[in-house]
């Protein structure tokens, strides 16, 4: 495989300062998509999303056309954008709304125009404060240039959209959890039957809820066409999609790439682009998807970059997030700290995820701590089993949201792949990284 | 908190909320217009909470019980709320809430070190603040920076990647003012204010915009028929 | 009336259920539609584990105690059956190891932080946590980390204590506040492993509710102050009955210990309580226990009340009534009566109007409505209510004088269909869930009503929209009114001519009475009102019957309590005076509303009887003291505002020598030269049956069938939803504490056995021959309405409202309760305070014919103007508001002036 050069569809002004005015965006073909959009049927513009099979970007990667076909035919409905982006080592979201802020507003109406909808909530993540600024300004200069509100662009349709501080919880991020936040609430996820947002969503409303990356996509599709976006890529995963790359490498950032076509292998170690590990030193694991995901190892490096492909070699490419982990590091602390972010982020609903995170993480650190025992590793398996039976990929749960099966992940994921490591913290009582 | 709860005689209960008294006029203003962009005023109940924090830099008691009123609960409902979330400061914190991320990307990173570095030089624990009360320090989750970690965030402003003699220098620079242009006390969050929104009733907007649909329809309908 | 004796027969009127069929465990079992796989296969025989399921609430789904495979297009998937609807062809297994897995792997997770302090732990033994771990539950933990730590329990209110370490964060008591009681007072706070209950700083969890979290709290995280290491399940013993602390009649379990009432449960009757109580109600029950009982009967001697026998104090009361009525039977005079069974309240209807021959027997308190208004109204049960398109409220504020109609009330307006329109001087707690609330002042009832019902004009306190809206809902379908007294300050008679001309106008209206006390309508039904007899006759049309059966009635129309008060104080002209007065567990000292005329009334009386079962300031003026058995010590009957029939419990013996008032009643009628011919209560109750058409049909075995353990509504003929059966007894986790101590042996039912003698059918040969049945009142009375003449420009006028903590004895009897007492305040309108220039929190001076008093101020904005509120029965300033009402006037106009 090699890198190709595709035509940048998310990222195609990060090369401006301004990019993120209302000038700029104009001055590069903004808004062109959404009058294109607006002098077709609504039905038309759905199909042609469709025909550019464009995956959900927030993680489950579900076709936003087939996602919009479903929602329960209303007088009310509603758009959800979900910019919470809280999945550890996940950071496209923020460069899209702090780079590009027009752009999601222009995906947002053409989203909003295809499904009818009465109004679109941007639920950003609290703590963009600077994303929240730009995002609030881009959309106070679209509705002065008339493409959000009050017919738009004079066609008749009219669209509100308010922008929603989160203020700071992981599990907002969850769809159910987002919109039970978006009505002031506690995020708790909503169990799903029946709380499937297009059907039962926000105040009881058929909703749409996609993510930021996945609507910054929409002003391409609609300018360039479903078909040429459905050309990129391969299989299902059709089109670019933004990788963020972080950890043990020489080069980390936000990378638009064309899914399938490229390769972790490229990602990391590609000089364009992740830049090698530094320092010499070798990979010892990557996380494909953000920390809920199962890790992988280098046997696994040339593994394309593909929806299908990463879920049948055993994990997720989730959100996009990739995170390298050099041989200098000790794996029962990289899944210890995994396991904390998880038991602090657990809305505390469900028994098994409220208690059993705290209790994995408890396990953990005493083995981290040099305290284990060696009965510790069955019982950390059997604790996940409970939250997940079969600790396997794609989970199973007694949880209602699949926070509770992420947090076995990295747990079975480096005790299968280093127990060793688990044996020699519990034996020589400590860590042999420190 | 509830701790020292102390147990007063129940009262007939009082069946309508009282008008705020702890806000500010200017505040309950903008309050107003944020419940308006919500189909159901309680919607607004966090961005509420915001603006609150905007105000005493955390959320006082007597701030809850007006933000209650504002959106039709009850201050415990408020609280139990407001407490699910992190940046939403139930206890008075101080005017920069520094956070340091050691989430997986910064861990890699070497945040447990800057972080081992922050408590040393502020002389606090994460959650603590310092004796003068201008910082309080956390341990964050994942800030979403992973590309310049370990991350670090002041009243969630991003300023990049620290190291721990560039992180003293930061302190510096926000005890003496150094910042304050770029970096508003904590509680602030949104400088930028919504000036235009649709401003009609959304039924209305849902009737025009069916209309708007059947009139393109039957353009369309009419221009096929002049085609085939 | 052929109709009368209806055999029992299980529901009548319900609509056929739909059903779907899927498979339990591999046999086919049969759900309704929409029904939860845990309900369902409850019903079935397989009990599915659960903690946060309740069956009165809405399912959450987050303890995952209950999880079920269910299989689907994914194949079988754990699925929490508290949250899935049995569907057709589903597939469910709750016995694999997959399921027993998880069960297992959820009770160790609940335990890891869980204290299992059981020995010291108030739920000990009736635990659902311990219970389903012995059975469901991992053999021995693996838990080798710290426990989670709070600081031991802290009290969240006077009632309630609170301890976060035993919490399984099962979510009962906070969707409990929220949903059922409507204030989310107590709620989650934090976030994962630190959720806890929590209330606001600086708030407690006042509702009057909070009880029935304490009851389904699965664990002891909640406990009862009273209650806390009272006794263990295994020491306890109970009995089913109905709570009478007011007349909702919620149905209880009641629990004791030694001889000592524990406790009360509510247990689940669909027709009325869903299995709430009140806090009034569950802890009132105390009461009982109070170390200041009467337990000996009592003769006033050289101006001190000393204990003698019964024989003596019977003889004394015989003779001093005997003098009186020996002069002229309506110089005696009964009041009160609504504290007892309805056997009770018979025995002393046929001792005052067939014994002494007197008709000034009242068992309401000027705080009433005219008897024939109550029992000749279309009555509607709380069912009827709760599934009217409109509800008309014309009463004072349901959650303060009726808490468990106020929730079923409530509920039906939030989930249901039901429109509430209010009429009412005040705000009140359903002002908020009405369509409609019209305000009107004291004496402005009747004008509303015609301007809702009949195109009249609309007085100028209400407002037009609303108007309009109420005319239309009244208009659209079935309504409902419940009609009470929105003011004590306010005459009765004005409130009952309000009601008729809803009635004359609307002719498919239902009423449902909002009366307060105990057992009022069985007090009203068996006659002890002036101007009817037992079985909702009046006095002329029962006349015959009655002559024939008990010998004699009263010749002419006797006085109601406030007549008689009048009379006794000398203060009223027509009619000649009363002289010997008896009282029936009433206090006309801090319940008759006029305060003034109450004592004179007793100062003046020469010959007073006071039946009462605990001390009081009326004991001062009593001459004979007959000490009488409370609710739980006696068996009997009870009816509640629908006029349903239960059957009380007995779980205690009386202390001393204390007796049921049906005994006492009977026992005097001996010294007073009668033998009623009892030998028991049900003889009683048989007699009741054989004589009050009302009853008719009713008899002991009806009342002890299975079919009516839910009560039995009078008239059979009226009450198609009366003989509903209830639903076998699910869920024990509902209510932990009492399956528990059925296990312990102790059956609920026990107490309500069929008594040995009782006889299945009603038999019309044991009927007296000779006169004809009479027929029961229907439609409205003859009123004796008060002229109001519109105040003068100088006057603000005064609405006297009740609160459910007040200095009545329900309460200052009871320790727990006693100190809930809230000093009062009067409510005025800002804009007349405003006129008067005082601040709220300041004092103004009001000004009656008779006194002056000193009082502090609020503002309450749901006022009309120049109207002004208070709280009955509470402190007010030095006084309470009844030292400003007078009885001499249907209304009271006072002057309000900066002091
Ligand atoms: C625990 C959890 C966290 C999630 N966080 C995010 C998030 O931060 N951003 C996001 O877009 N989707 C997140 N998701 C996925 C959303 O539930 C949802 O699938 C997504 O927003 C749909 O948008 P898409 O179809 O455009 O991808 C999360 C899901 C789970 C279970
Ligand atoms: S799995 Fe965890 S985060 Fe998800 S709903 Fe349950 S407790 Fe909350
Ligand atoms: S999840 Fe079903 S009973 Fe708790």
């Amino acid at each position: 495989m090699a890198i190709t050069d595709p035509p940048k569809i998310v990222t195609s002004r990060m090369g401006h300062d301004d990019s993120h005015t209302l000038e700029r965006y104009v001055a590069t073909g903004g808004y062109e998509g959404l009058r294109a959009a607006l002098a077709r049927m609504p039905e038309a513009v759905a199909a042609e999303v469709d025909a550019a099979s464009l995956l959900g970007r927030g993680g489950a990667g579900f076709p936003a056309g087939r996602k919009w076909s479903m929602l329960r035919k209303s007088p009310v409905t509603y758009l959800v954008v979900n910019g919470d982006e809280s999945e550890p080592a996940t950071f496209k979201d923020h460069l899209l709304v702090e780079r590009d802020p027009h752009q999601l507003v222009e995906g947002v109406v053409i989203a909003a125009y295809a499904l009818q909808v009465s109004r679109v909530f941007i639920f950003l993540r609290g703590e963009f404060a600077l994303g929240l600024e730009r995002v609030q300004a881009a959309l106070n200069d679209a509705y002065a240039h008339g493409a959000v509100g009050r017919d738009i662009f004079g066609s008749g349709f009219s669209v509100d959209v308010v922008v929603h501080p989160g203020a700071g919880a992981y599990i907002c991020g969850e769809e159910t959890a987002l919109i039970e936040s978006l009505e002031g609430k506690r995020g708790f996820p909503r169990i799903k039957p029946p709380y499937f947002p297009a059907a039962i969503g926000l105040y009881g409303a058929p909703t749409v809820v996609n993510n930021v990356e996945t609507m910054s996509n929409l002003p391409w599709i609609m300018t360039n066409g479903g078909a040429a976006f459905a050309a990129l890529g391969g299989g299902r995963s059709t089109g670019t999609r933004l990788f963020a790359l972080a950890g043990h490498v020489a080069n980390p950032g936000v990378f638009e790439l064309e899914m399938v076509k490229t390769t972790f292998n490229d990602l990391i170690n590609a000089p364009v682009l992740g830049g090698g590990i530094p320092h010499g030193r070798g990979l010892k694991a990557f996380i494909p998807g953000g920390v809920s995901a199962p890790w992988f190892g280098p046997d696994q490096i040339d593994l394309p970059l593909g929806q299908d492909e990463v879920a049948e070699a055993g994990s997720m490419l989730g959100s996009g997030s990739v995170v390298v982990m050099d041989d200098h590091t000790c794996a029962v602390r990289a899944a210890w700290r995994i396991t904390k972010f998880f038991s602090r982020e657990s809305c505390g609903r469900c028994t098994p995820c409220r208690e059993g995170s705290g209790w994995l993480e408890r396990i953990m650190d005493r083995i981290e701590r040099g305290e284990g025992r060696e009965e510790d590793l069955d019982l950390l398996m059997d604790a996940c089993d409970n939250i997940s039976p079969g600790v396997a990929w794609p989970p199973q749960q007694t949880t209602i949201c699949v926070l509770g099966p992420s947090i076995p992940s990295s747990i079975s994921s480096a005790i299968t792949m280093f127990r060793d490591e688990f044996l020699v913290h519990i034996k020589e009582g400590g860590c042999p990284y420190e | 908190m509830t701790e020292s709860t102390p147990v007063a005689a129940p009262r007939r209960a009082a069946l309508a909320p009282a008008a705020p008294t702890h806000l500010s006029a200017d505040i309950v203003a903008r309050a107003r217009e944020l419940i308006a962009l919500y189909p159901e005023p309680r919607s607004a109940l966090i961005p509420l909470c915001h603006l609150a924090q905007e105000q005493d830099g955390w959320l006082t008691p007597e701030a809850m019980v007006d933000i209650a009123g504002l959106v039709g609960v009850t201050p415990g409902e408020v609280l139990g709320t407001a407490s699910f979330y992190d940046m939403l400061h139930t206890e008075s914190v101080g005017k920069y809430v520094v956070a340091v991320c050691t989430n997986i990307a910064c861990l890699l990173g070497g945040a447990a070190e800057l972080l081992e570095h922050a408590e040393d030089s502020l002389g606090v624990g994460a959650g603590g603040t310092t004796g003068d009360g201008t910082v309080t320090l956390e341990e964050a989750e994942c800030l979403a920076d992973c590309d310049r970690a370990p991350c670090v965030q002041v009243n969630h402003r991003y300023v990049g990647a620290q190291t721990p003699e560039s992180f003293d220098q930061l302190i510096d620079e926000l005890r003496s003012g150094a910042r304050d242009a770029d970096i508003p006390a904590h509680g602030t969050l949104i400088r930028v204010r919504r000036t235009t929104g649709i401003e009609a009733d959304p039924a209305a907007v849902v009737e025009e915009r069916r209309a708007a649909a059947d009139a393109r329809a039957a353009r369309e309908a009419a221009s096929d028929g002049g085609g085939a | 009336m052929s109709d009368q004796a209806t055999p029992v027969t299980g529901s009548e009127g319900d609509a056929p259920v739909e059903e779907v069929e899927f498979t339990l465990d591999g046999r086919t079992v049969r759900a309704h539609k929409g029904e939860m796989l845990i309900a369902a296969a409850e019903r079935a025989g397989t009990f599915i584990p659960r903690f946060c399921y309740h069956p009165r609430m809405e399912p959450v789904g987050v303890c995952r105690m209950c999880l079920v495979e269910v299989s689907g297009p994914r194949g079988a998937t754990l699925m929490p059956s508290c949250f899935i609807e049995a569907a057709p062809g589903m597939e469910v297994v709750t016995d694999s190891d997959k399921v027993k897995k998880a069960q297992d792997g959820v009770l160790e997770f609940l335990l890891i932080n869980h204290p299992l302090d059981c020995p010291v732990c108030d739920k000990g033994g009736e635990c659902p946590l311990q219970d389903q771990t012995l059975a469901y539950g991992p053999g021995e933990t693996r838990f080798v980390e710290e426990k989670r730590h709070f600081e031991k329990p802290i009290p969240i209110s006077e009632l309630v204590l609170l301890d976060r370490e035993r919490c399984i964060q099962c979510s009962r008591c906070t969707r409990f506040a929220d949903e059922v009681a409507g204030e989310a007072q107590i709620d989650f706070i934090g976030r994962g492993e630190q959720l806890q209950v929590a209330t606001f700083p600086e708030l407690p969890f006042t509702s009057y509710f909070s009880g029935n979290t304490v009851q389904i709290c699965p664990v002891g995280a909640l406990t009862a102050t009273p209650y806390r290491f009272a006794a263990r399940p295994w020491d306890l013993d109970q009995v089913e009955s109905t709570c009478t602390t007011c007349s909702v009649g919620c149905r209880v379990a009641v629990q004791s210990s030694t001889n000592r009432l524990t406790r009360l449960l509510g247990i689940d009757i669909d027709p009325v309580n869903h299995g709430w109580l009140c806090d009034k109600g569950r802890f009132a029950a105390d009461a009982v226990n109070s170390e200041y009982r009467l337990t000996e009967p009592m003769v006033r001697k050289d101006g001190t009340l000393v204990a003698v026998s019964w024989h003596e104090a019977l003889e004394a009361a015989a003779t001093g009534l005997r003098k009186a009525a020996g002069a002229d039977p309506t110089s005696v005079a009964v009041v009160g009566g609504a504290r007892l069974t309805n056997e009770g309240a018979y025995a002393w209807a046929r001792v005052a109007k067939g014994v002494l021959g007197t008709d000034s027997v009242d068992a309401q308190l000027g705080d009433g409505l005219p008897a024939e208004t109550v029992l000749g109204l279309p009555r509607a049960t709380i069912d009827q209510a709760a599934a009217a398109s409109t509800v008309i409220l014309l009463t004072g504020d349901v959650r303060e004088e009726l808490p468990v109609l106020f929730l079923r009330l409530r509920s039906a307006a939030v989930d249901g269909g039901l429109s509430i329109v209010e009429l009412s001087p005040q705000a009140t707690s359903l002002t908020a869930h009405a369509a409609a609330a019209l305000r009107y002042g004291p004496g402005g009832a009747a004008d509303l009503v015609d301007a809702l019902v009949s195109g009249g004009s609309a007085p100028a306190t209400v407002d037009a929209d609303a108007l309009e809206t109420a005319r239309r809902l009244v208009g659209e379908g079935p309504v409902v009114v419940v009609v009470g007294r929105p003011s004590l300050a306010e005459d009765g008679e004005l409130v009952a001519d309000a009601a008729h001309r809803l009635a004359a106008a609307l002719p498919d209206a239902r009423f449902l009475p909002a009366l307060r006390r105990g057992n009022v309508l069985g007090a009203l039904d068996m006659g002890l009102a002036p101007g009817v007899l037992p079985g909702r006759v009046s006095l002329d049309a029962g006349r015959d019957w009655y002559t024939a059966a008990w010998g004699s009635v009263p010749a002419a129309r006797g006085r109601s309590t406030a007549g008689i008060l009048a009379a006794a104080a000398g203060d009223q002209a027509g009619g000649g005076p009363v002289d010997a007065l008896v009282l029936l567990g009433a206090d006309p000292l801090t319940d008759f509303p006029d305060r003034r005329l109450a004592t004179k009334a007793l100062e003046a009386c020469s010959f007073v009887v006071a039946v009462a079962t605990a001390p009081g300031a009326v004991l001062d003026h009593a001459d004979v003291v007959l000490p009488a058995a409370e609710a739980h010590e006696r068996p009997g009957t009870t009816t509640n505002l629908e006029g349903r029939i239960f059957r009380l419990g007995q779980k205690l013996v009386p202390p001393g020598q204390s007796w049921p008032d049906w005994m006492i009643a009977s026992e005097l009628a001996v010294h007073l030269g009668t033998d009623l011919g009892y030998d028991s209560v049900g003889a009683v109750w048989d007699e009741i049956e054989q004589l009050a058409p009302s009853h008719r049909g009713i008899t002991q075995a009806v009342l002890d069938s299975h079919g009516a353990a839910d009560g039995v509504v009078a008239p059979l003929s009226a009450g198609r939803v009366t003989l509903a059966r209830r639903p076998a007894p699910l869920d024990p986790i509902a209510v932990p504490g009492v399956e528990s101590v059925e296990r312990q042996g102790a059956s609920l039912q026990a107490g309500l056995a069929a008594s040995p003698n009782a006889r299945p059918e009603s038999d019309d040969t044991a009927a007296p021959s000779g006169p004809t049945r009479p027929t029961v009142l229907s439609g409205p009375a003859d009123l004796d309405v008060p002229h109001v003449s519109p105040p003068d420009s100088y006057s603000v006028r005064l609405v006297a409202s009740r609160v459910l903590y007040d200095d009545g004895t329900a309460v200052t009897t009871v320790p727990s309760l006693a100190g809930l007492v809230a000093p009062g305040a009067l409510r005025v309108n800002p804009h007349d305070l405003d006129d008067l220039g005082v601040a709220p929190g300041g004092t103004v001076l009001l000004r009656s014919a008779t006194t002056t008093a000193l009082v502090p101020v609020e503002l309450d904005a749901s006022l009309p103007r120049k109207t002004v509120a208070a709280d009955f029965n509470v402190p007010l300033g030095d006084g309470t508001v009844a030292d400003l009402i007078d009885f001499a006037f249907p209304v009271v106009d006072l002057r309000m002036e900066t002091p």
